[in-house]
This record gives C-alpha cells, structure tokens and sequence, in this order.
C-alpha cells in the first residue's frame, strides 16, 4: 500500500513540506509523536538513539534530547513548543543547544508544525512544514549530528555526486 | 558579504536569469534581452548572484559571459537529499513502532 510519502522544498520560500500517512488510528499517531518514549524509539536513524532529557508537552515547554552515536557523541536539541491543539496540531522552534538546552545567541532556528489528520479510522495523515531563517540552518539540519555517513553512505553520496 | 543561496532564488528575476542561465552561458547584452528591466538593474541581480556563487564570469575575446554555476546548484539537492533520505527512514521506523502500540 501507498503511503503517500511527500518531501517538497520550497527554497524560496525557504520551507520544507513533508507528509506521509500511517496506518493507524489518529490518537496511536498523535501519542507517537508527542510521548517522549515513543519518539525515542523512531526519530533516531539507525545505529544513532535518541534519550529525552526534559519532555514538557505544553505550550511554552520544552523537549530536550540529544542524539547518541555508537561511541556515546551526543548531539543536543532544544525544541519549544509555541502551540498545542491536542489530537490535531502542534508548532515549536528547533534549535540545537548544549545538554542544559542553553542555545547560543543567534543560533539558526527551524520553525515546524506538525497536522494531524484521520484519512479513516484506521488510517492517518501528518503534515510537517518545516520553515527555516536562511540557508545555513537546512545545511545543518540535514548534516546534523550525521557527518559520518550513516544517513547516507558515502558511496551513496558519490552516486548522488555522480548522477549529474 | 555573504550571501547564501536563498538571497539568490528569493527574487523572481533572479530566479528567471538562473533559468536563461541553465540552458547557456549569456552574454550581458544576451541576458538583458529577455527582461523589461533596465540593464543596470539586471547587472545587480547578477551581482547578487555572483557573491552567491551561483553565476561565475569567463572573459571569451570582447566578450563577457555568464555561467551558471552547477556545482553550487547541486549542493542544495545534496543537502535536500540527505533531509529527505533522514525522514523517510524515521516514518519507517515510525511504521513499525505503531504496529506494536
């Protein structure tokens, strides 16, 4: 089945959309998304995990977490949340910070929010439009914390280099 | 000053003379051509360009050319690339951990 993945770059708008639908109920959807212990488990990519050090899911609180590598390098980030509509909607500021959630002044930020929406009762659909201040911060949202290649294998870097 | 390469796409000529531009070099005289604008208003587009390096300048006998440059095109989609490879694997991830909740 389809599940209708979207990844939409609008650079002079300088957004990011990106959809894709879920085969489950929207409140098993909006909990994966918003319990700490479940993100953990899906918004690291793979052999990096992600560990919550604070998860305050309300308007004006904050999740900090930071990403691990294999060898224990922790990548950080601080994400605040602007707006909640529970079971439907939710917005925040990303923006990577040391382990306290400190961020440095004039750090680039990503705005993001987040749609829920029931396609049926089994089936769900999550819009994320990610909007970013300037170039730099998509450079360093895409690198992250995985410059070793472990997104995207090097060998798959040269094909995408090669391609053209 | 730097400038990166959303300066460079923010502006609809701009976006119009990097389209003219990825199908051949162009001469100044060329370039203007395709636009209302005045010549002077479209060198500063290219100078907008040129400090993005998105445009480079070669000299061929008289005459100045410009080219884009693609390299720096294909930075974006490398990035973009690596964005887009990062979500998708999540909503796999993603996939497999809602069967089991």
């Amino acid at each position: 089945m389809t599940n209708n993945f979207v990844f939409e770059a609008d650079m002079a708008a300088k957004t990011i959309h990106i959809s894709r639908e879920f085969n489950a109920p929207i409140d098993k959807v909006w909990k994966a998304w918003t319990d700490p212990e479940i993100i953990e488990k899906w918004i690291a990519p793979k052999p990096w995990i992600a560990q919550t050090k604070i998860m305050d899911f309300t308007v004006g609180g904050i999740w900090l977490y930071a990403m691990v590598s294999p060898e224990g390098q922790k990548h950080w980030s601080r994400i605040e949340f602007t707006e909640i509509e529970n079971g439907g909607h939710f917005s925040s500021i990303n923006m990577f910070s040391d382990e306290d959630g400190n961020t440095a002044a004039g750090a680039p930020k990503s705005f993001t929010e987040t749609k829920f929406s029931s396609i049926d009762s089994n089936r769900t659909k999550v819009d994320v439009l990610k909007t970013f201040t300037d170039e730099a911060t998509i450079k360093m949202f895409a690198q992250m914390g995985f410059r070793e290649g472990t997104i995207m294998g090097y060998s798959q870097l040269d094909e995408l280099l090669a391609a053209e | 000053m730097r400038r990166d390469i959303f300066q460079a796409i923010a502006d609809p000529t701009r976006r119009a003379i990097i389209t003219l531009l990825a199908l051949q070099a162009m001469t100044p005289h060329a370039l203007a051509e395709h636009f209302d604008s005045t010549r002077q208003a479209i060198s500063k587009h290219i100078k907008v360009l040129t400090e993005c390096e998105v445009v480079t300048q070669t000299q061929t006998g008289r005459e100045n050319y410009y080219h884009l440059n693609l390299q720096r095109m294909k930075e974006i989609d490398i990035w973009l690339e690596r964005f887009r490879k990062l979500w998708e694997d999540r909503f796999d991830q993603l996939d497999n951990v809602l069967k089991d909740l």
